[in-house]
């Protein structure tokens, strides 16, 4: 069970009545009272998401308008490359990319969704986080931008095979976007913010919604038999078998993207002989590793047994010896799969899909093997 | 004639003479959520009263299940392992975790009846 922690000092999401009335089981999360399960239970929110539609409050995450102070988005992109190793002078209007903040010592202070407004970036960043992002964006660009946190907006996700077809009834351009498309759209007559992405695997939407007029929107969209509310516990399953790290547990300001096996996120043009190579926090480490690789990686891991192997667990190369040579960061049971899956970090060189490991679990040895991730196949549509 | 008990930690003890079956309560199942795995004491297994005799987790988390009382483990619900989910269905009927051998009934002492049971989790 979750901690308690003083209720009185949790903050609301504006849909916070609209779990209460569903009957979401409200636990403190990231400093506010989330839902993390409605009366379907995690098992049966996660299957119908995967099979049919579900909708997530995500409005704890933080949304952030970046406005370059010269009116060209060139010049927020410009000046946001400084503390991502992304390539955001790339990202063309209507689009947006995945990102992360990265210390001097190549550490991952967060993750963030980046989108090309046209006049603008809009940035999604963890709600833990989002006070010291702020703080950092302010700190290192306010000559070139104006940093607007979008506190005064709701964010809900929309994610499985049917989202398409619930979300075209109430934004016609929504099935011609495709995967990461991001940008300005009416929804049921609201102005939004639209993005083809989320945190599950599956296809879905993100949509940024004033946070007057949010309720009135997830009533809408759960009026449809297809969408069910799904709570952060099924959110959490869903992104763990989509292999997608959850910020403070897979990645942190000790893991650099490259150990965190997120190689896939930095472009070219910022690697060694890029066009703009390098010129963000902790560069000369983690383009060191991308020349001459990290000692650990993170990898996904199966069990042989049923048993759930979760975050902390020691990872051990064999069945005896003493000393671990990993830990788990995520982990739990797959309800997909019908079987436990976790990632944690290994030393590179026990890091070849197929290597045998073993966790210890309740002072027992359980054989796991280094397995691909996604451990379930995405369905993005690209 | 059985007698049912049950302890502040959400376990039921079903006791028919020296023996005590034991398991979950529909409480303590419901917060849980879905149970995915089970994991159950050696049969002859020694425990003492609140020593970790078993585990059940959710997809969200894992929990122990203590031994409400001391005494050699008889039986396990094998039927479990094959199918958690029982524990969601029939928390204090068909999902019954292990039998005990009674080692010290003075120990039954301290467990509730039904009724401070409700009471406890009202």
């Amino acid at each position: 069970m979750l901690a308690r922690n003083d209720q009185n000092s949790l903050r609301r999401t504006p849909l916070y009545g609209l779990h209460v009335s569903l009957g979401g089981k409200m636990v403190p999360f990231a400093g506010y009272e989330m839902p993390v399960q409605y009366p379907a239970g995690v098992l049966k929110e996660h299957l119908h998401t995967r099979t049919a539609a579900g909708l997530f409050d995500v409005s704890h995450m933080g949304q952030i308008a970046l406005r370059p102070k010269s009116g060209r988005v060139e010049d927020a992109a410009k000046a946001l490359e400084r503390l991502v190793p992304q390539d955001i002078m790339a990202l063309a209007p209507g689009r947006q990319r995945y990102a992360q903040f990265t210390n001097e010592d190549g550490g991952i202070l967060d993750d963030l969704m980046v989108a090309n407004f046209g006049d603008h970036l809009f940035l999604v960043v963890n709600a833990a986080c989002k006070a010291e992002d702020e703080a950092h964006l302010r700190a290192h660009l306010s000559d070139d931008c104006t940093i607007d946190s979008l506190a005064d907006r709701a964010l809900i996700a929309l994610q499985g095979p049917k989202a398409e077809f619930v979300l075209a009834k109430f934004c016609a351009e929504a099935p011609s976007m495709k995967f990461m498309d991001a940008g300005p759209h009416k929804v049921d007559g609201i102005e939004c913010f639209v993005s083809r992405s989320g945190y599950t695997g599956e296809d879905g939407f993100e949509i940024s919604v004033p946070a007057g007029d949010a309720e009135r929107l997830a009533k809408a969209l759960l009026e449809n038999s297809d969408v069910l509310p799904i709570g952060l516990g099924a959110r959490d399953s869903l992104r763990l078998e989509a292999g997608l790290c959850l910020y403070g547990h897979d990645i942190d300001t000790t893991t650099t993207p490259v150990e965190a096996a997120l190689e896939w996120s930095v472009q070219k043009s910022r690697r060694t002989g890029g066009a703009r190579a390098g010129g963000f926090p902790g560069a000369e480490k983690i383009l060191s590793q991308f020349d001459q690789g990290a000692s650990r990686r993170r990898v996904g891991l199966r069990a042989e047994g049923r048993a759930p192997v979760r975050e902390g667990a020691p990872l051990f190369a064999d069945a005896t010896s003493g000393e671990p040579i990993g830990k788990v960061t995520s982990g739990g049971f797959g309800p997909s799969l019908n079987a436990p899956v976790a990632m944690g970090y290994v030393p590179t060189a026990q890091s070849a899909l197929g290597t045998q490991l073993f966790a210890e679990v309740r002072g027992q040895r359980l054989a796991l093997q280094v397995a691909a991730m996604p451990f379930v196949k995405n369905t993005y549509k690209r | 004639m059985t007698m049912t008990l049950y302890t502040s930690d959400h376990e039921w003890l079903a006791i028919d003479g020296d023996v005590a079956t034991v398991g979950i309560t529909d409480y303590a199942q419901q917060q849980l959520g879905d149970v995915v795995f089970v994991e159950l004491p050696k049969i002859g297994r020694t425990l003492k009263k609140a020593e970790a005799a078993a585990v059940v987790e959710s997809v969200k988390a894992a929990s122990d299940v203590y031994a409400p009382v001391s005494g050699e483990v008889l039986e396990v619900n094998e039927a479990l392992a094959g199918e958690p989910a029982l524990i969601n269905s029939d928390a204090q009927g068909q999902a019954w975790f292990f039998k005990i051998k009674i080692a010290d009934k003075s120990e039954l002492g301290g467990l509730m009846d039904e009724a401070a049971y409700k009471a406890h989790t009202a």
